[in-house]
């Protein structure tokens, strides 16, 4: 068998992609795409969710059907397109304002309702389509084109996050570890439920700059010298863990997602 | 039977088989009821986190194919406008109820007004028209509402449905139509192959067809300017095109959308124009001053948005004193029916802004 490109989801003449240089939402979508093809998805049956932002340009690059909404409401159209037709294969790419800064809400009640839809989450730790602002990811200490002495505030683990919230599946990965990437999406993709895949990603461009890693090649090393796979993360000391990050399959489980759980209700109101 | 009941019973008759909301007051019953009906219908219900994921949940269940739609009252509104937006410019096929409350902010959260009239139309950013209804009668509500979900899905655009808070706790007795009885409308489908389907390419109509995602035709719909197949272009000559025809096709069909009612307007020297609870003490102050000679009329609009000009000018142009009640500080209403009839036209304005009706006896304190 020949390895999956994913281009048959892509549109004609629609590369060069507009991302920077560096930048690793197109190792994300090349990897989204793979796993779609490997999963043997076709473009009627899936939609593509798209918030605003960097990440949220990626629908303009796609065969599949596609909504591209509104800033950090990404997962709430979602939500309303798999409730309706629990048919569709519904997958929400967003950034991490999308997800967890303006669209923080969302992102918890979509993990408690465990509605089942893939997220996929470009985490640049900063706002890249704006010009380099600080976002809810944006480490303590960071310089942003908005936190010119360093970030006071502190940021969110998105993962942590999803877990806690109810995801059934949550898994982080880089842009330089592009085949496991795409193996983590696939399992998101076909796990029942809320599953989340996070994708620590460079911007050169912005946070790169800002912050002493102003060559492509940087920032990538940087997430690569830093993460960790998850088992041998979980051996680190407490002063190591700060240092880096855990990579791969965080969370699996099996919990009713929500159109199981509502197909129940029906029965029982069908009942009187 | 409740008006707010009735506006749920008018969506299910109208086929509407998702709602999304959160609770607020005096909307809520709307929920509570379609809690009950969707599932026994074979739709959805949900209870979302917010207003803002509420309506962004019924866009997306309107893409999958569904009729859907949310209620709330001014706060819960007021968080809606972004992704109504949305469905302005994606030409989404929604309804939006909101039972108007006393503002501003929280306010008086069970009282009555019609302070929202302009925020109906010019709520959102940008640049757009949209269709709002205001029904007066417990019987109104229901027919209306069918009314709204039909201009919903042959125009493909959000309507709202405006009562306040009288209207929607009101309780009257009228006859539910059976099956068929009333005309229900369902959006146009595209027809062609599925390769050539543009689902932003507009009809003669001004109207494109729309699929539903998960059929043969796959689609793009964006917040974004976008061509005819949904997808993002800047080009200003299509970004004309496209803020314009969003415009025209409510304009081509004006006279269609635009309804209004007459109760002995036609020779009337005094002109009562209102809009829901109003319009029951303007029909009594008519009535009261009709009792003693004096040639007064109503004309009720219950088309908001787009405004009923050429009605205000037909029926106003003959008055003598044209009168606008309404529940809100500066007359809202009264000042677009002023911009039809003209400065020189004698217009008084009879506000309430305290939470409670305007009476008829206020009214024709106007006359006096």
């Amino acid at each position: 068998m020949s390895h999956a490109t994913g281009t048959k989801y892509l549109k004609d003449g629609v590369l060069p992609h507009m991302w920077c240089s560096g930048c690793g939402i197109g190792v994300m979508l090349g990897a989204m795409l793979r796993a779609f093809e490997e999963l043997n998805y076709k473009n009627t049956d899936t939609v593509v969710v798209t918030g605003i932002g960097c990440t949220g340009k990626a629908d303009d690059y796609l065969k599949t059907n596609a909504l591209h909404t509104t800033h950090g409401r990404a997962l709430p159209y979602a939500t309303g397109i798999k409730a309706f037709n629990p048919k569709l294969h519904v997958v929400v790419l967003m950034g991490d304002g999308d997800s967890v800064t303006i669209g923080g809400n969302h992102f918890i009640h979509a993990a408690r309702r465990n509605i089942d839809l893939t997220a996929i989450v470009i985490n640049n730790f900063n706002y890249g389509m704006t010009g380099g602002q600080v976002s809810g990811t944006t480490p303590g200490g960071c310089y942003t084109s908005t936190t010119s002495w360093g970030n006071p505030e502190r940021d969110f683990d998105i993962c942590a996050l999803a877990e806690v919230a109810g995801a059934n599946y949550v898994a982080r990965e880089t842009p330089y570890h592009g085949w496991e990437l795409k193996e983590l999406i696939k399992e998101a993709l076909g796990k029942k439920g809320f599953s989340l895949v996070e994708v620590f990603s460079p911007c050169p461009t912005h946070f790169g700059k800002n912050n002493d890693m102003k060559q492509t090649r940087e920032m990538l090393d940087w997430l690569r010298d830093r993460g960790i796979p998850a088992d041998r993360y979980g051996k680190l000391s407490n002063d190591e863990k700060r240092a880096h990050f855990a990579t791969g399959k965080l969370v699996d489980r099996n919990d009713p997602d929500f159109n199981t759980r509502y197909e129940d209700t029906r029965l029982k109101a069908a009942r009187g | 039977m409740q008006g707010n009941q009735a506006m749920s019973e008018g969506a299910i008759y109208a086929g509407a088989k998702f709602f999304a909301g959160y609770p607020i007051t005096p909307s809520s019953e709307i929920a509570e009821e379609c809690s009950k009906v969707m599932l026994k219908i074979g739709g959805v219900y949900m209870q979302m986190e917010d207003e803002i994921a509420s309506i962004a949940a019924v866009i997306g269940a309107s893409l999958a194919g569904a009729k859907a739609f949310t209620a709330t009252s001014g706060p819960g509104f007021s968080l809606m406008q972004e992704n109504l937006g949305l469905a302005v410019m994606g030409e989404v096929p929604c309804v939006v109820i909101d039972v108007q409350r006393r503002g501003p902010s929280t306010g008086l959260s069970t009282k009555p007004a019609q302070g929202d009239i302009m925020q109906l139309r010019w709520g959102r950013h940008g640049d757009q028209s949209v269709i709002a209804l205001c029904p007066a009668t417990v019987s109104e509500c229901f027919f209306m509402t069918v009314k709204a979900f039909n201009f919903a899905e042959k125009f493909r655009v959000p309507v709202i449905m405006a009562p306040d808070e009288i209207i929607g706790h009101m309780r009257e007795n009228f006859s539910l139509p059976t099956p068929g009885e009333v005309e229900v409308i369902d959006r146009k489908k595209p027809s062609g192959s599925p390769e050539n389907y543009l689902p932003f390419a507009a009809d003669k109509d001004g109207v494109a067809p729309l699929a539903s995602y998960g059929s043969d035709y796959v689609f793009h719909v964006s917040s974004s300017m976008h061509g005819p197949d949904g997808c993002s272009n800047n080009d200003p000559a299509n970004a004309a095109w496209r803020v314009a025809q969003l415009h025209r096709k409510i304009e081509m069909h004006r006279d269609e959308i635009v309804i209004t009612k007459t109760f002995s307007a036609e020779d009337a020297e005094i002109l009562l124009i209102a809009f829901g609870a109003t319009t029951r003490s303007s029909r009594a102050a008519a009535l009261e001053l009709r009792k003693r000679g004096v040639r007064a009329g109503v004309l009720q609009l219950i088309t908001l948005w787009p405004f009923a000009d050429k009605e205000v000018a037909s029926l106003g142009g003959r008055a003598k004193t044209v009168i606008v009640p309404e529940m809100n500080y500066g007359g809202q209403m009264a000042g677009e029916v002023q911009k039809v009839l003209g400065g020189g036209a004698d217009i008084r304005r009879v506000n309430s802004y305290n939470g409670e009706i305007i009476t008829p006896q206020d009214i024709l304190k106007a006359i006096r």
